[in-house]
């Protein structure tokens, strides 16, 4: 998912630092010393996800779950994410310096879209319904993921496009897996602790 | 591709990792921080080989000097260069230029490897300044660092908390992992192994985030407010001029080059 250091054009680079610098402001102001911790879980999931390797075909794929960051999160997702990012670039040099910026937004926005679109669906009093909803959010987060990514590559060039539209099929996978088991994930916080997924008040109010 | 080509770090040891103390290490904070954003600039914006390969060398001197662990840095290399290995071998295929060979058919352009030797040199300097300069020092000391160039307090703090909670959460995951192994559960690609892991996700954040309150209700209870204090005094230092000086004439050349 991430994009090192080198392969995108300058405007792209640019644009992508630029919202990406706007969608980190924005969640900061959101963000208040009481979230401080959660933020900082999600932060360190998000690192942690990249290591849990799951074996698919005679390949295999490892979690991203910006879907259930971006539940969890909401639009404080982006500093969460960017600071995993960081974190990963200077101790593990994954990605690069310069495309902070594209990676944080490329991954930070689905996680907020899947936040406003599929918050309501989980906290759906049938278990059936917010698995499924569940599901939509972790592989949608990881399609629009793979989707910018690829944009991101074919705006920098038209020789890009071909690894464009192999990062979107080689991804397919990734989002099969990252449906599955974000469903999981979100059916099981349900029971254990709903204020987690931002769930407490609608269960009261049902 | 092999396991242990796949992700750098299997394990999240934060500053336990072995590492001699070198002549990087008595330079302060703020001037690697800003010394390595700076090469990554010239780099990054870069268009000429002269500049690259250039900055390559300067970026393995200083990952000499910083005595990196040659095994574990060449690991974190190679698995950036895996990841990027598609991108490059794809583009002398797809950019329109002079053909050089071809391979069944497809027309490799001298451009496009030209392109694709660019995107390599400029990915892996990056990465090794990166490596050398910031990733030697301690994750603590690099929100310190942050916190006096003015990035937001925040922002510091939350990657403040981050840092200890990888370390929380790894242990976690581990001893997860481990129990479910002692009954027997194996990784398959089928739906018992996804649902599993889900539930091993959800529990490991659910785990974790009642330990995170507990924490804060320690830290509230010694009367945290959200403010962060720098007890450290930072000071630029006779052997930090030198080094300023020193990667100052280094990146003049390395723009300077882009014009000759």
């Amino acid at each position: 998912m991430h994009i090192v250091d080198g392969a995108l054009s300058e405007p792209v680079l640019a644009g992508g630092a630029l919202l990406a610098l706007a969608g980190v402001a924005y969640g900061l102001k959101k963000m208040d010393y009481e979230h401080l911790p959660q933020v900082g879980v999600l932060s360190a999931a998000f690192f942690i996800a990249s290591y849990i390797h799951l074996p698919i075909g005679f390949s295999s794929v490892h979690l991203i779950l910006n879907g259930l960051i971006g539940l969890a999160l909401g639009w404080a997702a982006f500093p969460a994410l960017l600071v995993a990012l960081i974190l990963q670039a200077v101790f593990f040099g994954f990605g690069g310096f310069l495309v902070l910026g594209v990676n944080t937004f490329n991954i930070a926005l689905p996680a907020v879209m899947v936040y406003f679109l599929c918050r309501h669906g989980i906290a759906a009093s049938s278990p059936r319904v917010a698995a499924i909803w569940g599901a939509i959010g972790g592989a949608g987060a990881v399609a629009v993921t793979t989707m910018m990514v690829a944009g991101s590559l074919a705006l920098s060039g038209e020789a890009f496009w071909l690894a464009a539209k192999a990062t979107l099929i080689a991804h397919i996978p990734v989002m099969l897996v990252e449906g599955f088991v974000t469903a999981a994930a979100v059916l099981l916080i349900r029971k254990v602790k709903p204020e987690f997924l931002h769930l407490a008040e609608d269960w009261d109010n049902a | 591709m092999p396991q242990n080509l796949e992700h750098s770090g299997t394990s999240w040891k934060g500053q336990q990792l072995k590492h001699h103390r070198s002549v990087i290490d008595i330079l302060d904070p703020r001037v690697r921080v800003a010394a390595a954003m700076l090469f990554s600039f010239a780099v990054v914006l870069s268009h000429n080989f002269a500049v690259l390969i250039f900055g390559l060398l300067l970026a393995l001197l200083v990952a000499g000097l910083a005595k990196l662990n040659v095994k574990r840095t060449l690991r974190r290399v190679i698995a950036m260069d895996m990841f990027m290995i598609f991108l490059v071998i794809m583009l002398p295929f797809t950019t329109p230029g002079r053909e050089m060979f071809s391979v069944f058919g497809f027309g490799a352009s001298i451009e496009g490897l030209l392109h694709a030797c660019k995107i390599a040199l400029k990915a892996n300097a990056v990465v090794l300044a990166l490596l050398a300069l910031v990733g030697t020092m301690g994750a603590t000391t690099l929100g310190h660092a942050m916190a006096h160039l003015k990035v937001p307090e925040k922002l510091v703090h939350l990657l403040m908390f981050t840092v200890r909670y990888l370390d929380v959460i790894g242990q976690e995951y581990k001893r997860m992992r481990r129990a479910m192994q002692a009954r027997a559960f194996v990784l398959r690609s089928n739906m018992h192994t996804w649902r599993s892991v889900g539930y091993l996700v959800g529990m490991l954040l659910v785990h974790s985030l009642e330990r995170s309150e507990r924490i804060m209700a320690a830290m509230k209870c010694r009367g945290y407010q959200g403010k962060l204090y720098l007890l450290d005094n930072m000071e630029i230092l006779r052997h930090d001029y030198y080094f300023m000086v020193l990667s100052g004439v280094c990146l003049t050349i390395l723009v300077g080059l882009n014009f000759y």
